[in-house]
């Protein structure tokens, strides 16, 4: 009996590398409904508004890529190494197109017209297995997310697995601690009243454990965000998600 | 950008007599007033009244209070009585007025 039930951990630990499960088994079975029911969930405002930037303009995003549905699986290999080596996440890939090829200034992170977009693109990924690669160029980028994320860091002296890991699916203040994957981002959090990124998510970790708030889009996060993806890979995407 | 949007979820058509579920959720700050020394005042600008007719006839009136969240959820049911236009009506502090509509075909 004991060793039938090591051998079915020991395979649980095999097809799940790190005993990660998706973000939405951890929300109350109402959060979820919501989630998956767009006629309530206020996260499909941003949708809706991304949409439309997606198809203003001359130079629209329609203009080269088509109608919006063929962004489907973009949000899941996100964050990528750019072809200057730079790491960059759905939301700078925008940014940087909107520089490069439409000759616009850019939105601004956390700005609400991005955010709808990086909705509007990601939300077509829903439902989507996550697989960023992270092989090559990416390799280095993986490597420090992974660090990040094992550091111990602010005046509560906690590293990320220290919740996410050890203590997952225990409660912690009004809500459970998931995995702590950003497949559900941009998300409409309760907290927030809106929409925000998973950067802006990341900040109040690192405000909750007191340590440094990091600039949004900033190096370190970006390196993290790589790696929560990873740690998410074959999980489906939820964006945009409904969190407490 | 405008902060108002809206989102209405509701049958295209339904049989005369139905019950006609109707959903819907705008994108508003609510923003309750801030009066609070040392941060910067804000007047309050809530959305306090919805309302909505049908073929004419109010169906729905609804009067929201500063303490209800940003970006309300409102679900109401109405009977289908005839082919019309539902008519949705949003009143802001300050007086702007936010108006959609959707169109109920009703059939026999």
């Amino acid at each position: 009996m004991k060793r039938a039930a090591a051998a079915l951990l020991c395979c649980m630990g095999l097809a799940q590398a790190d005993g990660v499960r998706p973000a939405r088994d951890f929300l109350s079975p109402e959060l979820r409904a919501q989630q998956d029911d767009p006629s309530r969930h206020p996260g499909w405002l941003w949708v809706d508004e991304g949409e439309a930037l997606w198809r203003a303009g001359e130079r629209s995003c329609q203009s080269c890529h088509g109608d919006v549905a063929a962004m489907a699986g973009v949000a899941a290999r996100y964050p990528a190494v750019a072809a200057d080596g730079a790491l960059l996440n759905l939301e700078l890939r925008i940014e940087r197109c909107r520089e490069e090829q439409q000759g616009a200034p850019r939105f601004g992170y956390e700005s609400q017209a991005l955010l709808s977009l990086t909705a509007a693109i990601a939300q077509r990924s829903r439902g989507l297995a996550m697989s960023v690669p992270v092989d090559g160029a990416a390799a280095p980028f993986l490597e420090r997310g992974r660090e990040f994320y094992a550091t111990r860091q602010g005046q509560l002296n906690l590293s990320c697995g220290q919740c996410h890991d050890e203590n997952a699916g225990r409660r912690l203040r009004g809500d459970v601690i998931s995995s702590g994957i950003g497949t559900g981002y941009p998300a409409y959090r309760l907290e927030w009243n809106t929409l925000g990124s998973l950067h802006r998510r990341l900040r109040a970790c690192s405000l909750g454990v007191r340590a440094e708030q990091l600039p949004l889009g900033g190096a370190d996060y970006l390196a993290l965000e790589l790696y929560l993806a990873h740690r998410a890979r074959g999980m489906p995407m939820e964006a945009p998600g409904i969190r407490r | 950008m405008t902060d108002f949007t809206a989102r209405i979820t509701m049958p295209e058509t339904a049989r005369r007599g139905d019950v006609v579920p109707i959903r819907v959720i705008i994108r508003h700050p609510m923003e309750r007033e801030i009066t609070a020394e040392g941060l910067t005042p804000l007047p309050r600008r809530i959305i306090h009244s919805f309302r909505v007719t049908y073929a004419g006839e109010e169906v729905f009136r609804m009067a929201l209070s500063a303490g209800v969240t940003a970006n309300p959820y409102v679900a109401f049911t109405t009977i289908a009585t005839e082919t019309g236009t539902l008519h949705f009506e949003w009143l802001e502090d300050g007086g702007a007025v936010h108006r959609r509509e959707a169109r109920l075909v009703v059939t026999a």
